[in-house]
């Protein structure tokens, strides 16, 4: 290559498709700093997230109450629960409300009211035949149904019964309502 | 000796027409209560700020007694507000002024809303106004659990469930505030962070792009 052939070269219009040094730049210092962010920022979402994924706690059943002492008339259980809460474990009194229903089978409500989670009050206190929650005046019938407020019916306990006494195991939407 | 040292910095730093661009400027007259004393309605953005100042101060140094855990939480509340001298008078600076904020902040939002300040071309200042005020709610919703007693706990619980009532995403909102299933120590310390860091930041962000704002389109004409 002479002199002249290689000025020619060197004056003719550049035609390729590809991109320019300078988009290419932009681009590599954009990938590797987006890199360098995700690699900070992503731990830390994962870290504040973490609640989300751990899984469920499995309920465990209590032994609550004998058998033969439950009546038509909903009564008030006392009972504990072994609770984690990160690194700190408790064992939290629960209660339930626990009836022989006229079909013969033993449910336990939950006293959380549906509406905004205060605690209902005691079957028939306030209201003949019906439970009240005293913060904005929800009202169930025996079967935790709701009648006023709330938008669903009480939450119920899973029972089961051996050897004449009654276990209480994790929470469910309410069975006996339709 | 003052001036001395002002020139000292100001002959390396040129630092008067910074202050000078921050500080020096004119207020319109019918924004000056000492000339129309019904203008002191335009005073209720200055005193959000004012009332915001003493929040963030009283708050600094409420931390150097409050820890965030639910077996010492209210135990430090209550040490702090009656052991420590003017305790009761640093947490009530921040408990009072805490509602008085919102109450400013409120009055301030109606000082603009009926002289029509919102309009163009101060849109853009209107809605990082109502960025303010949601970071506002906030706050106070976070602060109001920390004292960890039965308001704080049942007012939380509370707010939770109202969280939780979202269609679809509800659950999961509500796991991700609780840091769990329960209101209980995750919670404690989750609000914890959000009141004193994650909201505060946002929060002086949004305020420098308030203020940023303000200066730059200069306070709206009379009525």
């Amino acid at each position: 290559m002479d002199q002249n052939q290689q000025q020619d070269t060197a004056h003719r219009p550049v035609k390729r498709k590809e991109m320019t040094r300078r988009q290419f730049l932009s681009y590599t210092l954009g990938g590797a700093g987006a890199f360098m962010a995700g690699g900070a920022i992503l731990p830390m979402i994962r870290f504040a997230v973490d609640p989300l994924l751990q899984p469920k706690q499995q309920g465990n059943f209590v032994k609550v109450i004998e058998e033969s002492k439950v009546t038509n008339e909903p009564q008030q259980v006392d009972f504990k629960v072994h609770q984690v809460d990160g690194w700190y474990e408790s064992d939290p009194k629960l209660q339930a409300w626990i009836t022989k229903g006229d079909d013969g089978t033993i449910f336990a409500l939950s006293p959380i009211c549906k509406h905004l989670g205060c605690t209902i009050g005691k079957y028939g206190k306030e209201i003949p035949n019906q439970y009240l929650c005293p913060c904005h005046g929800a009202r169930y019938d025996k079967n935790g149904k709701t009648l006023a407020v709330a938008p669903r019916s009480l939450d119920e306990y899973e029972v089961k019964t051996d050897n004449g006494w009654v276990y209480l195991g994790p929470l469910k939407p309410n069975s006996r309502v339709k | 000796m003052l001036k001395g040292m002002y020139n000292w910095i100001d002959e390396r730093l040129d630092i008067t027409p910074m202050w000078r661009d921050i500080a020096d400027h004119e207020v319109p007259e019918h924004v000056n209560p000492a000339h129309h004393f019904s203008a002191f309605v335009y005073c209720f953005g200055g005193l959000t700020f004012f009332i915001t100042v003493i929040q963030i101060l009283s708050g600094m140094f409420l931390t150097m007694y409050y820890v965030p855990d639910i077996i010492n939480a209210y135990y430090s509340v209550d040490y702090l507000q009656h052991q420590v001298a003017f305790g009761q008078i640093v947490r009530g600076m921040h408990h009072w002024g805490a509602s008085l904020v919102i109450v400013m902040m409120f009055l301030h939002t109606l000082r603009v809303f009926f002289t029509g300040s919102y309009k163009a071309p101060r849109e853009m200042n209107w809605v990082v106004g109502m960025l303010i005020f949601f970071v506002m709610l906030g706050l106070g919703f976070t602060g109001y659990l920390l004292p960890w007693d039965n308001k704080a706990y049942f007012a939380t619980k509370v707010g939770l469930e109202i969280a939780g009532s979202v269609p679809y995403l509800g659950e999961y909102i509500k796991i991700l505030m609780n840091g769990g299933t329960i209101v209980g120590a995750q919670t404690l310390t989750r609000f914890f962070a959000i009141h004193v860091f994650f909201l505060p930041g946002a929060l002086l962000t949004l305020l420098a792009a308030h203020f940023f704002m303000i200066r730059k389109q200069g306070i709206s004409g009379p009525l």
